[in-house]
């Protein structure tokens, strides 16, 4: 069978796709806290550029940034006298965490708004600060809320990461362009990459819906 | 004659058209036992509200233990709070809500301790112990590992009750603590505030529609009507002989409301 | 050069001015692609949640799950897949086709859901009040249901529109000449990537920023009651 010798490289390749959702969904989860709280936040400055921030890279096509960073930052690092080359790896997660950070910021905020008043309320009569408030009582109980979104931009994270064969990481997707190249066989390979990135993204899902359960386990208790 | 330690000086508290307190005049001496009633509207819970600095006054001053509220002391006369000074008021004040507003994300515990230790800066170990006391208090102990939403209401607002008391208020306010619940889980909560009442130093501030709890408890019934006090004395005097019309009309309606 | 349009690289603000008219070319066919995309992914995407919808399990399955495998796999390969696969049967399409249908074939996952939900949203009593006045399957789909679903419908497509114009730049991979792409080929052939890249984004903020705005005012513009269709 031929496409049995197909599944060694491509699973290189799968690798190297894990590698870089795991890295980019971090690098996006801290964003999009940063800026989600950013976002809600009383001092002018710290507001101004998460909303910036947000507005940009989710304004803007994620090849668009992928390809901004990768040619163009290194030309403006010239400019300015510093060296702004990048190691593909790093521009590529550099580039999903900072577009998929866009995204959940907003996921972050909203859930952050929908806590209902009367916690705040609490909260002030036993006189926690304002940052205390946000923390501890607004954020863990929004953070439920913010799981099922979250899980989806996760999977969409990870369907992102095949642009970053574009600037040619050794990625699921550019191994498949490699093998196409070199065999020709364009159904079989494709196929079986469609099929891998289907079966990853069901097993990130599966992982997304635990942590969902971990993370809201007050929310089920009942008498 | 020790002062008061509420205070509320021609206090006007407006929603936009609508005033809600309407140049309100009202004390609390220390260790006082004050229930408020009234019709709906009549801003009772405003009143609270404006005491636990959730509610901004639009005119006057409220002085708590000594000190304006909403205010400070500056060098020409009265300015507005700052945070720092709000945060200092509030630590004299405990609330409990019609709807009790536990964290539901926490264990009852962890309801209890959480200001305790991050608000008031004791240890772990005291901040339990002092949870654990209070929780016998209310006669939930063994809830203690338990979530808000395992709980009935009568059991939610008696952990909000130790919520508040946590923090050692010298003033609690009550803000229809029974009105949330089903009538038979009112009877567990009202033995709480009762025990409190009787056995405490505490300063209470209770608005409440149950008549009876009213007359046992207070040294002082307020009968609130727009925005005003409107008839004030020992609760003997205002349920059995009050003076003014629309008092009368009010308890009858609440003590015989099928006729 | 490029659409025997030529650059100034004098100085960078006459490259910028110089190199602007070709930039909105390629924002043409952008906005040509997101269209094109879009209205496949309409027509798709009504056809995948009406098979979700039959209720023989046999037909209803297999289109859940043609649904759940486009949404889960990336663009990139399903346009590869267009791309190279194609032809193998001897369907050859230019490179602009397979691209908009590739866009087209991803988003219906998307679409079919918010026809799905855009019917479900409709609150039960709504179709019972129908029936009780004994209006039929049809008809109380077509003057009950429809109005009301299409409310919540319309606003959640204009966002996907607007995700499909950033999707655009992918087609870049394929030889399609939108905004990124001729981008990178005016950057391939001066060295200054730093210029166009950084007007193609100014340009995309201000393209998503004007479609997005249009769907907010289609979306206040919307009677909140539904839509009568005659």
């Amino acid at each position: 069978m031929e496409w049995t010798r197909y599944i060694d490289p491509l699973l290189q390749g799968c690798w190297v796709t894990i590698e870089l959702t795991v890295y980019s969904t971090i690098l996006g989860t801290l964003l999009a806290f940063g800026a989600g709280m950013g976002k809600l936040s009383h001092n002018p400055l710290i507001k101004a550029l998460s909303v910036t921030y947000i507005e940009v890279f989710r304004g803007t096509s994620l090849l668009v940034q992928l390809f901004w960073l990768y040619f163009a930052l290194p030309l403006l690092g010239e400019l300015i006298g510093l060296d702004l080359r990048f190691h593909p790896v790093t521009v590529g997660v550099l580039a999903l965490g900072l577009n998929i950070g866009a995204y959940g910021a907003e996921v972050v905020r909203g859930a952050v708004q929908s806590v209902p008043r009367t916690q705040y309320e609490a909260a002030k009569a036993l006189n926690f600060t304002r940052t205390q408030t946000l923390w501890r009582i607004a954020l863990p109980q929004a953070l439920p809320e913010m799981m099922p979104p979250f899980g989806n931009l996760a999977v969409q994270n990870l369907k992102d990461t095949a642009l970053v064969s574009l600037i040619s990481l050794g990625d699921l997707a550019f191994r498949a362009e490699q093998l196409r190249n070199l065999t020709q066989d364009s159904t079989t390979i494709y196929t079986m990459v469609l099929f891998m990135y289907f079966g990853m993204a069901l097993v990130l899902a599966a992982l997304m819906g635990l942590l969902e359960r971990h993370v809201g386990r007050w929310r089920h208790r009942r008498r | 004659m020790n002062e008061p330690i509420i205070r509320c000086e021609g206090v006007v508290k407006r929603f936009g058209e609508l005033t809600v307190l309407d140049h309100l005049d009202f004390t609390v001496d220390p260790g006082e036992k004050v229930t408020i009633i009234g019709p709906s509207g009549s801003g009772k819970s405003t009143v609270l509200r404006v005491l636990m600095t959730l509610e901004r006054i639009n005119e006057g001053v409220v002085y708590v233990d000594g000190e304006p509220l909403w205010h400070e002391q500056g060098a020409k006369g009265l300015e507005p709070a700052s945070e720092a000074h709000l945060r200092k008021m509030r630590q004299k004040m405990g609330m409990v809500f019609q709807h009790f507003n536990l964290f539901p994300h926490m264990t009852v515990l962890r309801n209890l301790t959480e200001a305790p230790r991050y608000v008031l800066g004791l240890s772990p170990r005291e901040a339990r112990q002092r949870a654990e006391e209070l929780l016998e208090l209310v006669g939930l102990s063994d809830k203690a590992e338990a979530f808000p939403s395992q709980l009935s209401g009568g059991q939610q607002q008696r952990v909000a009750i130790a919520r508040a008391l946590a923090m050692r208020p010298k003033i609690m306010l009550f803000d229809e603590p029974t009105s949330a619940l089903d009538p038979e889980l009112v009877g567990e909560v009202l033995r709480v505030i009762r025990s409190l009442a009787e056995e405490h130093e505490l300063t209470m501030l209770l608005v409440t529609h149950e008549m009876d709890f009213a007359r046992r408890i207070s040294d002082r019934v307020c009968f609130f009507d727009q925005g005003r006090i409107l008839e004030q004395g020992p609760p003997e005097e205002i349920f059995s002989s009050p003076k003014e019309q629309r008092t009368r009309e009010f308890l009858h309606a609440v003590l015989h409301p099928e006729e | 050069m490029l659409f025997g349009i030529e650059w100034d690289t004098s100085t960078s603000w006459a490259f910028a001015w110089s190199i602007l008219p070709i930039l909105l070319r390629g924002m043409v066919v952008t906005i040509q692609a997101s269209l094109l995309g879009f209205f496949v992914a309409l027509g798709l995407g009504l056809l995948l949640a009406s098979l979700k919808g039959v209720p023989l399990k046999i037909i209803a399955w297999p289109a859940a799950f043609i649904t759940e495998f486009l949404r889960d796999t990336p663009l990139l390969i399903q346009l590869f897949f267009l791309y190279y696969v194609l032809p193998d049967y001897g369907i050859v399409l230019p490179a602009f086709l397979t691209g908009a249908l590739a866009l087209g074939v991803q988003y219906s996952a998307y679409t079919a859901e918010v026809y799905r939900a855009g019917i479900q949203a409709v609150p039960r009593g709504q179709k019972e009040a129908a029936r009780a006045l004994n209006l039929s399957e049809r008809l109380t789909f077509i003057h009950v249901i429809l109005p009301q679903a299409v409310v919540r419908i319309v606003p959640a497509m204009g966002n996907y529109l607007v995700s499909i114009m950033k999707d655009v730049p992918v087609l870049s991979v394929v030889t399609v000449l939108e905004m990124l792409n001729v981008a990178k080929i005016i950057g391939d052939r001066t060295f200054n990537y730093l210029i166009p890249l950084t007007m193609v984004g100014a340009l995309y903020l201000l393209l998503t920023l004007v479609a997005a705005w249009g769907v907010r005012v289609l979306d206040t513009r919307l009677p909140k009651r539904g839509i009568p269709l005659k």
